[in-house]
């Protein structure tokens, strides 16, 4: 465990079990430290949306270590738990707006972590907070969007919302949950595309889970792919050969 | 099924000729209800010091009733929702919203008359309960119908977890909190008109004096007063609605 190299997130041993005895992460180890891309892909019901909620600990690991900046996450208790979470943005597949609130009040979620609540209710934001969302929406391509409600939007509006919220947070680590799986292809490829740039931007290593083997290729330094449970490939794009995706998927046919 | 049926209507049968329900009872009844619609008319104020004391007593009932009222069950709703909350928090506060929900407020009046004596101030707690209970419940439904993933976004920030409640709970059920809200302070208007006749303050002291002097007539008096405070309040829960750009009308969806 106690590795020479410092990764930002250092996973050991992860598991979990949402029924005893059938485990749907087993004994996942994985170390992310390179900026850009990191895609995990794998058959679905595998245990990628998993593995990441295992990370901020929206589903609570069963067994393992999950280190990220000096602490293990998983021994966290609820407060320290919270603090840490204000240092991993996360994306989600349904973007998770709070859809009866404006565009710039969901910015603004994002740093309801470093706000006091009575703070927060009041809307009294440091100015910074404020001027750092309308430069978020401006890198987002969404430029006067702040007072519309976040329900008037299109999915792939909303996810641009989804992540400048995240970005919001000044986290050191981006997690996103299929971020494309709800958006068309065009879409798709320009959320990939914002999430690249976000992650060059400023430095911040950003895991995405996906099931678009193609969209992982094409934007991904890095891929992991599971099965069952377990990592069975963790490379480069440019290993994913067909013995590697029917490894990772089974079968042939798909492959066609 | 059948057997049901029959056993039913036999019940019915039963009950009807041990309570007297029949056709020559209502008959005699409508005699006296004749008499009685009789001298009710015309109107009459016969003693308007205690009328207009009665009705602004439940008014101040009402008003103080539903802030404390709702107040209370704003907590009470969101502690007794299991969707947020672990069960030995929730099932705590749903036993309270049971117990506030399970007498009519006559009885809860009279339990507060007893407890801390007659006037205005058993009205008032009689229907802070009453809407501890309304509100509670159904804004813990409300609660627990929300959709838990914009709730998942915000605790996935880092919020403490009141910011959680008020950017990922209370948007999606603010609204119906205000129908839910709004409704009750009707309810406890009508309400604190009630509470008088067991001793409980408010304009019913004066209604239940002046049936038992056979002042129907002043009755009548009472009750043209009554409905018109029921209407503008009314009118003013609708204005509030609208203020708040609450439409009751369209789906929450």
């Amino acid at each position: 465990m106690n590795s020479s190299v410092q990764h930002t997130l250092s996973i050991r041993g992860l598991s979990k079990e949402y029924v005893p005895g059938k485990p749907v992460l087993r004994q996942i180890d994985l170390d992310v430290d390179t900026r850009g891309i990191t895609a995990i892909i794998g058959p679905s019901g595998t245990g990628k949306s998993t593995l990441i909620r295992c990370i901020n600990r929206l589903v609570e690991p069963t067994a393992g270590s999950i280190l990220f900046e000096q602490q293990d996450l998983v021994r966290l208790d609820r407060g320290a738990l919270r603090l840490a979470r204000r240092h991993i943005g996360m994306v989600f597949q349904e973007y998770n707006l709070v859809e009866r609130l404006s565009v710039m009040e969901n910015l603004l979620t994002g740093r309801l972590g470093y706000l006091s609540a009575w703070k927060a209710w009041r809307r009294k934001y440091p100015q910074e907070d404020i001027d750092r969302a309308f430069e978020l929406l401006e890198i987002v391509g969404l430029n006067g969007f702040e007072n519309q409600r976040a329900d008037s939007l299109s999915g792939g509006q909303r996810q641009r919302v989804g992540i400048a919220r995240a970005v919001m947070q000044n986290p050191r680590l981006l997690l996103a949950d299929e971020p494309t799986s709800s958006l068309d292809p065009k879409t798709s490829v320009e959320i990939m595309q914002l999430l690249v740039s976000i992650g060059e931007k400023y430095s911040i290593p950003v895991v995405i889970n996906m099931h678009d083997v193609d969209l992982a290729k094409r934007f991904a330094s890095r891929i992991v792919g599971m099965s069952g449970g377990a990592i069975v490939y963790d490379g480069g794009p440019a290993g994913l050969t067909d013995t590697v995706l029917q490894s990772i998927y089974g079968g042939e046919d798909w492959l066609q | 099924m059948t057997v049901a049926w029959l056993a039913l209507v036999a019940y019915m049968i039963f009950a009807g000729l041990r309570l007297d329900f029949t056709w020559d009872r209502f008959i005699i009844g409508l005699d006296n209800a004749e008499r009685f619609l009789g001298r009710m008319f015309p109107p009459a104020i016969l003693q308007p010091d205690s009328m207009a004391k009665g009705l602004l007593e439940s008014l101040e009932i009402a008003i103080l009733a539903s802030f404390f009222g709702v107040l209370l069950s704003l907590p009470l709703g969101v502690l007794a929702a299991r969707n947020l909350m672990p069960a030995w928090v929730s099932w705590p506060a749903r036993t309270t919203i049971a117990l506030c929900r399970s007498f009519h407020p006559v009885i809860v009046a009279i339990l507060f008359v007893k407890a801390v004596g007659f006037g205005a101030i058993a009205g008032i707690l009689t229907l802070i309960v009453a809407s501890m209970g309304f509100i509670g419940k159904l804004f813990a439904e409300a609660i627990e119908e929300i959709s838990l993933k914009q709730v998942e976004a915000v605790r996935a920030s880092g919020a403490p977890f009141m910011s959680v409640l008020t950017y990922g709970v209370f948007p999606q059920v603010f609204s119906r909190f205000v129908g839910f809200a709004t409704y009750q302070i009707d309810s406890n208007l009508r309400n604190s008109t009630m509470v008088g006749i067991v001793g409980a303050g408010g304009i019913g002291a004066t209604l239940f004096a002046a049936f038992q002097r056979f002042d129907y007539n002043f009755v009548c008096a009472i009750l043209i007063a009554i409905i018109l405070m029921i209407m503008i309040g009314e009118s003013l829960a609708r204005w509030v609605r609208r203020i708040l750009g609450v439409d009751v009308s369209k789906s929450d969806a």
